[in-house]
């Protein structure tokens, strides 16, 4: 193609735009936000003990009275008390079954960016998995995977909903690495 | 899967149409410096090109692409005087320069005997009553759409001196379906969301899908099998393979500028490293080596050094290394924690997503880590990618509420915001490397 060398443009004019009617803008859209709640139903689903009939050493069982997830703060890997004593009851429970192998799944909330949530899943998983061996479980029967922010439970756009996004939940079986 | 002619080589046959009017350089002035930062958009009258439906729709395609850069305002068909008859001759400028058109194109489109299409262009600059450029391309006529993109890649070229990036595709992940149970598959589409197609269709969750340089193969993350791990697609085949052996969770693929290796994280308990394999040795090196997460590598364009991002001080932010993995050093010291870099095609800038005050924005900055300039900011944007000119980047961004992702381009002035239109949700954009 052949081009013809031009003298600086003449006919091009700048603009001065207002950058904060822009910021404004944007702090406008966000302002919004919804506050639509969908949250896991059931005792189960959220992990806490409660009174089942469930059959002993099921899945059900597991799940229910044990609980078999617990939760962590923003940006954090730690075990908080709380789900210490999550995972203790877990530890009991694998030691009278010890036919069940489990994984660990690790998730972190959507305030995140896509890759760094993977590692963080997978750090939230391992810490789990550190933790329930150092209870007894045999690291054989511990495998783990990460899910990031792929597979959220809870959503919407507020902490009530990051808060149980950000979990380790322990499966019986489960297919990890 | 794939069956498209796209990936054959020089499919499209181009020349160069014999100038009508002499050049004369001393008058003609149409030209944007894209360096100027925000410029207004240039006037340019983009006619219907000759004989039928079809020199319409490529006219449109065309004047889109101007459109959206920012950098053109086509002008309404309405206000044009001339009604243009035979494309070989010179138009009335008089007619242009009434209405303000800077630049005037005018083209016409044929069936060849051996049924390809014919399609010709020829740009003029009014106040100057020159032709600044006239090609003509011979293609089958179904990839009319590439004719279109490759003729408002020439006018860009010609008008701003620099490359343009209509002509390019666009790797994503389609999402569909509910948060909480949501669809994942690769899909790839023309930079303007036309002719999109899935690359995959099963229940595996993929994400980060990144083009190889020579567009052949793409790179992404699977769980298939619940096995979270690198693979390589094959596209004109389909083929599929995981990216070597490894003992864990390997994630943030990207290719090296020379197509020989790709770069990704591998997840070991709580730690993830960069690591690199080479796709012909099936040999791996690690490059990084500490108790935290070092993620979302990328080369620089010359394949000396690479980005990504560590939170070895605590917080996500964004290191540079060199390719063996020496120097390592972190060069962002901004409010608030960085991740996702990505190095420019020209070598000068780092995109990267910011996250600062519960708001995440996608931004540039120096390899040296000086000049940040945040372009967007919002309740979500991340991941960006370049357009292969280095003048525009794409992301993806998800509001607040329900709903999902979706992608968003925007030029390095950032004032220049537009969405990218998908069929459904859209996350993770990778843009192609130029189609030569």
């Amino acid at each position: 193609m052949s081009r013809i060398d031009t003298p600086a443009a003449g006919r091009m004019q700048t603009i001065a735009r207002n950058p904060v009617m822009i910021a404004l803008v944007m702090t406008l859209a966000i302002a919004g936000c919804a506050s639509k709640k969908n949250l896991p139903g059931s005792a189960g689903e959220l992990g806490l003990g409660g009174a089942g009939s469930a059959t002993p050493g099921s899945q059900q069982d597991f799940t229910v009275n044990v609980g078999d997830r617990i939760f962590f703060d923003t940006d954090s890997t730690s075990i908080r008390a709380d789900a210490q004593q999550t995972l203790d009851r877990q530890a009991q429970w694998l030691a009278k079954y010890p036919n069940y192998a489990v994984t660990v799944e690790g998730h972190a909330d959507e305030r995140g960016t896509r890759e760094y949530n993977l590692a963080l899943g997978a750090r939230r998983a391992a810490s789990t998995k550190d933790y329930l061996i150092s209870r007894g479980v045999p690291a054989n029967r511990l495998k783990t995977i990460s899910y990031g922010k792929e597979k959220p439970v809870a959503v919407c756009d507020d902490i009530s909903c990051w808060s149980q996004n950000r979990r380790a939940v322990t499966v019986l079986g489960g297919a990890g690495m | 899967m794939i069956k498209s002619s796209f990936f054959r080589a020089l499919m499209v046959a181009a020349g160069l149409l014999a100038a009508f009017v002499a050049a004369t350089p001393a008058n003609a002035v149409v030209e944007i410096n894209i360096n100027k930062g925000n410029v207004e958009p240039l006037p340019i009258a983009i006619t219907d090109f000759l004989q039928g439906e079809l020199g319409k729709k490529i006219s449109d395609v065309v004047a889109a692409d101007l459109k959206r850069s920012g950098l053109f305002k086509p002008i309404d068909k309405g206000a044009f005087i001339e009604k243009i008859s035979n494309p070989d001759a010179a138009p009335r400028f008089e007619d242009w320069k009434v209405i303000n058109a800077q630049a005037l194109v005018t083209g016409r489109v044929t069936q060849e005997a051996d049924g390809r299409l014919k399609a010709e262009f020829r740009l003029w600059d009014t106040f100057a009553g020159t032709q600044m450029t006239g090609q003509q391309f011979f293609t089958q006529p179904e990839n009319w759409r590439r004719v279109a993109h490759i003729i408002a890649d020439a006018i860009y070229e010609r008008i701003t001196g620099e490359k343009g990036y209509f002509d390019t595709r666009v790797v994503y992940v389609a999402e569909s379906g509910p948060k909480t149970a949501r669809k994942r598959q690769l899909a790839m589409m023309d930079q303007d969301g036309a002719n999109a197609r899935a690359l995959t269709n099963s229940n595996d969750l993929v994400l980060t899908p990144r083009f190889s340089p020579n567009r052949q193969e793409v790179t992404y993350m699977s769980f298939e099998n619940n096995q979270p791990r690198v693979y390589l697609l094959q596209l004109e085949t389909g083929q599929r393979e995981v990216v070597g052996n490894f003992p864990g969770m390997t994630f943030s693929p990207r290719f090296s500028p020379d197509g020989q290796r790709v770069i990704m994280s591998l997840q070991q308990e709580g730690n993830a490293n960069i690591y690199t394999m080479d796709l012909r040795s099936r040999t791996t090196t690690r490059l990084t080596s500490t108790a935290a997460i070092d993620t979302a590598p990328s080369y620089s364009p010359d394949g000396s050094q690479i980005a990504f991002e560590s939170d070895r001080g605590g917080r996500q932010q964004i290191y540079v290394m060199g390719a063996d993995g020496s120097g390592q050093r972190r060069i962002s010291f901004g409010d608030g924690s960085y991740s996702t870099p990505v190095w420019s095609p020209r070598g000068d800038l780092i995109a990267f997503t910011k996250q600062s005050g519960g708001k995440f924005s996608i931004g540039v900055m120096k390899p040296d880590g000086s000049g940040e300039r945040i372009l967007t900011t919002g309740f979500h944007n991340e991941g960006p990618t370049w357009a292969p000119n280095g003048r525009v980047l794409m992301f993806f961004r998800q509001n607040a509420g329900a709903g999902g992702p979706q992608l968003y381009s925007i030029d390095l002035s950032g004032y220049n915001e537009q969405p990218v239109p998908t069929q459904g949700f859209a996350s993770d954009p990778a843009w192609s490397p130029r189609l030569e």
